[in-house]
């Protein structure tokens, strides 16, 4: 363990570490919003929002998300232009933010929906019957049952989004698996600690998270 | 909830004059976007002839795409195989009565879900040459991988599976006078596993994404060659787009064929009706199957 005695290295792991919480912070918030937008629009009455999130679904979720980042950087800065901040780290940063949340939002948005799909025609039904309109019917009545359902596959798909922000890497974000890798081809004498340092880092914030979103959902679980 | 419809009525004249208006609405705001795409290409000069030229011919095919294809199936089938058997025997050993079987078995899969697949690649690449003084190939990295993170996932999704076996099939088979072995062998992993393999096709489509990591570490897959090394290869600035594009389209194609197969195997179980009772509870969602939402790993 003398690797980390060294603080330039504990620094290099703070680094990394500090940035897969952004990046999954960030990304989980417009993931959140743009996959319950998209769960929306799938099952509203308008033929061409439906087409446009299945669209994104099937597309998104079907390609890696290594080559999403690729895009993002080569398709959406190098070639289109589009520069999200002035700082090379925070530029790169908020490109991984697009790719991550363009991803996971697909993912989000077939969870809600299968969820959507718990709740019982009944409740949809009695809320037209009172006169509800479309927006009414899924905002007050069917989303808020439905996300009480959907806890458990959210929660792994947070988790998941975690994981994946390490994919940031490759275009150039000191994330912890890049930091790892330098630590591993600098200090070759020590690999088994510095992996057991990061994954143990990992597994062990990830781990307890997956069974309190377990625990949550049971507790908030519709009973019916 | 079925029919997605009854959650409107069925549009009368003012309901469908405010769907109109907003497909309008929505459809232009779209164009708009198409169109400033449309031009920035325009600007890049991404719709010179050479460029999307290049991949009528044959040889950006051969040379590129196809060997890179070739590698993202052969490392997806291998890894897959390999899972398999790693997700039988670790999901076995968490069922066990024995607790030095049941507590490793629970480690090592719960700790392999939980550290990304990235970070095993790198460690499996570039930390273990340093234990054993030999390089390791891209290849085999990239397998090794695959094969933990993924078999860990499956031993998960199978212990459910086994798990939702009615308990009336191992108690009758105990009652016959079945040894422990035997159950497991001849009674609940056939059922299981009948139930289990649309979960299987579906973790193939995570697998034939996750092997587009080997391109981090230099594994020639279709990112490597059918993107990288291709657009390398094209004297543009925006061959590199262009090559992505493809290169997304082919992984689209494959995976949503892989998808509808896995629907048609479960419409398939499903129809026979015996497949075993599935636990439904508020926390496991009709869309979800039987091992839980297979988890968007990259």
């Amino acid at each position: 363990m003398d690797v980390f005695s060294d603080p330039a290295n504990v620094d290099v792991y703070v680094t990394g570490f500090l940035w897969i919480l952004k990046l999954t912070l960030a990304a989980g918030v417009f993931a959140l919003v743009v996959g319950v937008l998209l769960a929306a629009m799938r099952v509203s009455p308008v033929p061409v929002l439906r087409g446009f999130g299945t669209a994104w679904v099937n597309i998104f979720r079907n390609t890696p998300l290594t080559l999403i980042i690729f895009f993002c950087y080569f398709g959406l800065f190098s070639t289109l232009g589009l520069k999200l901040s002035d700082n090379l780290n925070l530029n790169n940063f908020w490109l991984g933010v697009v790719g991550l949340s363009t991803y996971t939002a697909a993912f989000v948005c077939e969870a809600i929906r299968s969820g959507i799909n718990t709740v019982p025609a009944g409740q949809a039904e009695a809320a037209r019957a009172i006169g509800m309109s479309f927006r009414q019917t899924l905002t007050m009545i069917v989303l808020p049952q439905a996300g009480r359902a959907v806890i458990a596959p959210l929660g792994s798909i947070f988790i998941a989004l975690a994981k994946n922000s390490t994919i940031v890497g490759t275009i150039g974000l000191a994330e912890s698996s890049t930091a790892m890798k330098d630590l591993i081809n600098a200090r070759g004498d020590a690999v088994i600690p510095i992996f057991l340092v990061f994954a143990g880092t990992f597994a062990i914030v990830l781990i307890p998270i997956g069974y309190l979103f377990g625990a949550a959902a049971n507790r908030l679980a519709v009973k019916r | 909830m079925s029919s997605e419809t009854v959650l409107y009525d069925h549009p009368g004249p003012r309901a469908k004059a405010r769907n109109r208006i907003l497909s309008v609405v929505f459809g232009v705001l779209l164009l708009l976007l198409l169109y400033w795409i449309y031009r920035q290409f325009e600007q890049k000069d991404l719709w010179a002839a050479g460029l999307w030229k290049a991949f009528l011919e044959s040889e950006t095919w051969t040379a590129y795409i196809l060997p890179g294809l070739w590698g993202t199936v052969k490392a997806a089938g291998l890894a897959m195989v390999l899972s398999l058997v790693f997700g039988v025997l670790f999901a076995v050993g968490r069922l066990s009565d024995h607790w030095w079987l049941r507590v490793p078995s629970g480690v090592v899969v719960e700790f392999f879900r939980a550290v990304p697949l990235l970070l095993l690649i790198f460690f499996i690449f570039y930390g273990v040459p340093y234990l054993t003084e030999q390089p390791m190939p891209p290849f085999w990295a990239v397998v090794a991988g695959l094969t933990l993170y993924n078999g860990s996932v499956l031993a998960e999704a199978f212990r459910a599976g086994i798990r939702a076996v009615p308990s009336g099939q191992s108690e009758a088979a105990y009652a016959i006078g079945m040894r422990k072995g035997q159950v497991m062998r001849e009674i609940l992993i056939p059922q299981a596993a009948r139930n289990m393999l649309p979960v299987i096709v579906s973790q193939l489509v995570v697998l034939v994404k996750d092997t587009a990591l080997g391109y981090i570490i230099g594994y020639t897959e279709l990112l490597q060659t059918g993107v990288n090394n291709l657009a390398g290869n094209v004297p543009h600035v925006g061959g590199i787009v262009a090559a992505a594009i493809v290169a997304a389209i082919i992984y689209i194609t494959l995976n949503t064929s892989l998808t509808a197969i896995a629907g048609w195997l479960e419409r398939r179980t499903r129809r026979t009706g015996r497949a075993p009772r599935r636990p439904t509870t508020a926390a496991q969602p009709a869309g979800a199957t039987a091992g839980g939402m297979v988890e968007p790993q990259g």
